[in-house]
């Protein structure tokens, strides 16, 4: 029987760990499948376990000569600097033992969600362990050694000659997978972001739309700092119903970063826990009326581990399975149970408190900005749909 | 930097005799918007830009009688004895004769031939490169004291936190005459122990700041 969606997940994503004090932890995802067990939202027959991706699935987007020495550096010491060409060894992403096997393990389990989805096994599947949008063809960056989705839309071509839409919602720019294939027009993809004035990596400008057969299916909607969640949502809606209108893709796969949070501690965006009861939604509601309901959403950026991914990352999966959003409190025995450890008061409800902090004084003219951003950047295709509505 | 390294060696030319009509369709096919004029010597006589073209020809919005117009050869509007760059020139220098001169584009002429050309778009691409923004980074702004050895005061801390930096910018402060502003891209998603390790220093981090703090 078709399943309605499935988890993937097991212990062994937790490898995927570049020390004790480094921002990007998978604890995260223990937190968040602990938080669903607990309102049985999540079931041990809805988890399946992540395959690892073979040298010839990561080649399909990696150089071999960086896979080898992926595979080298993880036998090396954590202070080696032979590999600082490679952006491995560096502050971002240093060496930790079994870091290709790990590295590649994130990259099978979306690749497992594929399958699943493709097969028609099941409608749509979930890997909070994959996002690692900024690893690059043959070089880690921003904590990414593999490309996962990179990877998996490569994979779905070739595979199953789909015709895939990445969405990508993380506060960063989704720079690794928009590069690998910036010039390919069956892949689309649309990253919403915190402008790259000053944030990793700094790209992902308006301008940039693709190159040669490929221009026009990349889209950029960078936003300004201290933006909000109803310009965010607002660009987002636009944006994403828009593009999928116009693209017509067979799947949709979204990067469902959680780092636009007010509390995350990288980034400069004031989004609330409303954000991302909200960008689920949208995703779910247009795989259904455009691609049949085929839709693979995957992790990607969060690093206040404690008080947004659990939750952020929960009400992704209750969106996925059509659990209603919750309400209230979260479980008393989770926040019985993490509070002892989290360095820092744990929310104890699904909805942040209102006000969450102190109104930001150019708030209209940031909505704005963003407002002419959007128009800016969707310009084009509205130009193109004018056009071919004349015809 | 030297001109030679960033100019365009390939360079769609026309004849004075070419006709304002060829000199249409080659900006329009090239996507380019100067076209150098030379001689069969390759020297350069002159430059015709898409605004000398406009200011002869009639207004799109006007039904022409003047056909002919577009058959005058590019000798009657072309701007004779243009300025022109060297190959060893500075960019830093050739950047201030575009300002200095209003002018858009640069034939580089070596023993009296035309060997390349720069345009403000040439130019523009290298301040991109220089700010360091086509590599991934991040990017953070300090106010230092404009006093002797205050840069290598900074660059230590980025070596103690082994951070690559990307670029440095340095511009005058506009608040403070006695300070500067150093702009330095930086190779790290995470800046955050960067900013603090600075900021024990005793040097005011002007962006980016934490969500939450006075903004």
């Amino acid at each position: 029987m078709k399943k309605n969606a499935v988890f993937v997940f097991s212990e062994d994503q937790l490898g995927y760990k570049f020390s004790e004090t480094h921002p990007f932890n998978q604890k995260r995802l223990t937190l968040t499948v602990d938080l669903l067990r607990e309102m049985n939202a999540l079931s041990l027959s809805d988890i399946v376990a992540p395959r690892i991706a073979t040298d010839e699935e990561l080649s399909l987007i990696h150089d071999p000569h960086y896979i080898e020495i992926v595979k080298k550096a993880s036998l090396e010491t954590s202070t080696t600097t032979k590999y600082e060409n490679y952006g491995i060894g560096t502050e971002d992403t240093p060496i930790f033992s079994h870091m290709h096997e790990a590295s590649a393990g994130l990259v099978g389990g979306t690749l497992t969600a594929v399958d699943y989805v493709m097969e028609g096994k099941s409608s749509h599947a979930l890997n909070l362990g994959g996002g690692l949008h900024h690893g690059f063809r043959g070089r880690a960056s921003g904590f990414c050694v593999y490309n996962d989705s990179s990877v998996a839309i490569k994979y779905m071509q070739q595979k199953y000659n789909a015709r895939v839409l990445y969405i990508d919602t993380d506060a960063h720019h989704g720079d690794g997978v928009q590069w690998s294939f910036y010039d390919d027009p069956n892949v689309c993809t649309i990253s919403i972001h915190e402008t790259g004035r000053y944030l990793f990596p700094g790209t992902g400008n308006i301008t940039e739309r693709g190159t040669g057969e490929g221009y026009g299916t990349s889209f950029n909607f960078p936003m300004d700092a201290f933006t909000e969640d109803e310009s965010f949502l607002d660009i987002y809606r636009t944006s994403f119903r828009e593009i999928v209108e116009s693209f017509k893709p067979d799947i949709i796969l979204s990067q469902n970063g959680a780092d636009a949070h007010y509390f995350d501690p990288l980034t400069h965006l004031y989004g609330t826990m409303n954000l991302y009861q909200e960008i689920p939604k949208l995703a779910h509601e247009l795989a259904h009326e455009f691609c049949d309901g085929k839709w693979i959403a995957v992790g990607g950026g969060g690093y206040d581990i404690w008080r947004v991914v659990p939750r952020a990352w929960s009400l992704l999966w209750m969106e996925m399975n059509d659990v209603k959003s919750p309400i209230g409190n979260l479980p008393k025995s989770w926040l019985d149970r993490w509070a002892k450890e989290s360095p820092i008061p744990l929310i104890s409800t699904w909805m942040d408190p209102h006000p969450l902090y102190e109104p930001i004084p150019r708030k209209l003219e940031i909505m704005e900005k963003n407002k002419q951003m959007l128009d800016k950047a969707l310009y084009l295709l509205r130009n193109q749909q004018s056009f071919k509505n004349h015809q | 930097m030297l001109v030679e390294e960033i100019m365009n060696t390939s360079v769609p030319t026309l004849s004075p005799s070419h006709t304002i009509n060829d000199a249409l369709k080659l900006l329009k096919e090239k996507r380019i918007r100067h076209i150098p004029i030379v001689n069969s010597e390759n020297a350069v006589l002159g430059v015709v830009t898409d605004r000398d073209l406009k200011e002869a020809t009639p207004s799109s919005l006007i039904s022409s009688q003047n056909a002919e117009i577009y058959d005058l050869p590019l000798e009657k509007i072309m701007t004779k004895n243009p300025i022109t760059g060297h190959p060893l020139d500075f960019v830093e220098e050739t950047a201030s004769i575009f300002y200095d001169n209003r002018i858009g584009c640069l034939p580089i002429v070596s023993q009296g031939k035309l060997i390349g050309m720069i345009t403000e778009s040439d130019l523009l691409y290298k301040f991109i490169e220089l700010t360091g923004v086509h590599q991934p980074g991040s990017q953070i702004e300090v106010r230092v004291p404009n006093r002797t050895g205050v840069l290598f005061e900074v660059s230590r801390v980025f070596y103690e936190q082994r951070i690559n930096v990307l670029s440095v910018l340095v511009y005058p402060d506009k608040d403070k005459s006695d300070y500067k502003i150093l702009v330095l891209r930086v190779k790290t998603m995470n800046p955050l122990k960067l900013i603090e390790a600075i900021r024990a220093e005793g040097f005011e981090v002007l962006w980016p700041n934490h969500p939450g703090m006075n903004i």
